[in-house]
């Protein structure tokens, strides 16, 4: 009964405009990246609302402790600093790798991981320090928005090093290859972006509460 | 997209450059970036930490002008984001994700603000006592 309708063959049919580039056999485009790319724009927004919660209830302190009690902004600084320096030695992990440089990229990588893990490692101290005075997530409204926010990062950070572990041995087994290749590009973009909501929460909620 | 500082980078590394887009990172590159990312994340904390500006209301300004300068330089330098990857999905993406941002945060501020605003008057003790 039902035949088979070419998209052609319907008046006003849809155009696809992502089209694959048919001159550029040397590099493979298979919008891995842009699909990799709407998924951290996903995650953008899962921050926006949490980023909004905090505007709304960041100075909700329930008569608890406020940011300028809690906070040590030596060693947020020292965090931020972990992080910008692991999204340098990622950048020249990539370099290393479209060098075809194996050991580079397995050293570099290596390297990123560890300044991940400080700053994943300095995070869970804020965060057992903060309990351990009194400071947990009941408190206040300030408190859980905090907590949700920051540790959601920190969970995202998380994941990032568990991934870059497994491309470690995928890496030093497998050598680069292609595939090897994209994974490392789609870190790459997590890695940065990680970075980059750091930015947005060192100056939104350490910097500014504080104030 | 002149002005786009990463091209001068891509250009030497010759037939590699090509115009779909994934963009390829030089040490000079990645090295400006964080040259500029630690600059901008060192100020705001000074400033803050010494309380420079003086006025708490400037200093935030301050500081959320300098986040904002830092987030456009590491999307340049190490994101390298522009106009042309993947024919320019990427930016639309992008441009979609601030417009969807900017309601939600803008627009939960304001209602909240409102309803605040709009609450009786309460005190600590009375605020205490709800059931």
């Amino acid at each position: 009964m039902t035949k088979h309708i070419s998209p052609s063959d319907i008046q006003g049919a849809p155009v696809f405009f992502v089209t694959e580039d048919e001159g550029d056999h040397g590099h493979h485009e298979t919008g891995t990246m842009l699909g990799f790319w709407v998924y951290l724009m996903s995650d953008c927004l899962i921050f926006a609302s949490l980023f909004a919660v905090h505007a709304v209830l960041g100075r909700s302190y329930a008569g608890g402790p406020a940011p300028v009690d809690l906070f040590d902004l030596n060693q947020v600084l020292v965090s931020t600093a972990a992080l910008l320096i692991s999204s340098i030695t990622y950048g020249f992990a990539v370099i290393a790798m479209q060098q075809g440089n194996k050991a580079g990229t397995l050293r570099w990588l290596a390297v990123t991981g560890v300044f991940g893990l400080a700053f994943l490692g300095l995070t869970i101290f804020e965060f057992y320090h903060l309990i351990h005075i009194g400071a947990t997530p009941q408190v206040s409204a300030f408190l859980s928005s905090f907590f949700t926010l920051v540790g959601t990062h920190a969970l995202h950070v998380a994941f990032g090093v568990i991934w870059l572990g497994v491309l470690l041995v995928q890496i030093s087994q497998r050598g680069i290859g292609e595939a090897n290749a994209r994974r490392v590009m789609c870190l790459s973009m997590f890695w940065h972006f990680l970075d980059l909501v750091w930015v947005v929460v060192f100056s939104f909620v350490y910097l500014i509460g504080v104030l | 997209m002149a002005a786009n500082p990463h091209d001068a980078g891509t250009v030497h590394a010759g037939n590699h450059r090509h115009d779909s887009g994934e963009a390829h990172g030089t040490v000079n590159g990645y090295v400006t970036g964080f040259v500029l990312s630690a600059i901008l994340t060192v100020i705001p904390f000074w400033l803050v930490i010494n309380g420079t500006l003086g006025s708490p209301a400037l200093t935030a300004i301050a500081v959320m002008a300098l986040g904002v300068a830092q987030i456009v330089v590491q999307m340049v330098y190490f994101l390298h984001m522009n106009a042309r990857s993947e024919g320019g999905w990427t930016l639309m993406a992008f441009v979609f994700t601030i417009i969807i941002i900017v309601i939600a945060i803008a627009g939960s501020m304001w209602v909240m603000h409102h309803l605040n605003t709009h609450m009786m008057p309460m005190t600590p003790e009375q605020a205490q006592s709800l059931p």
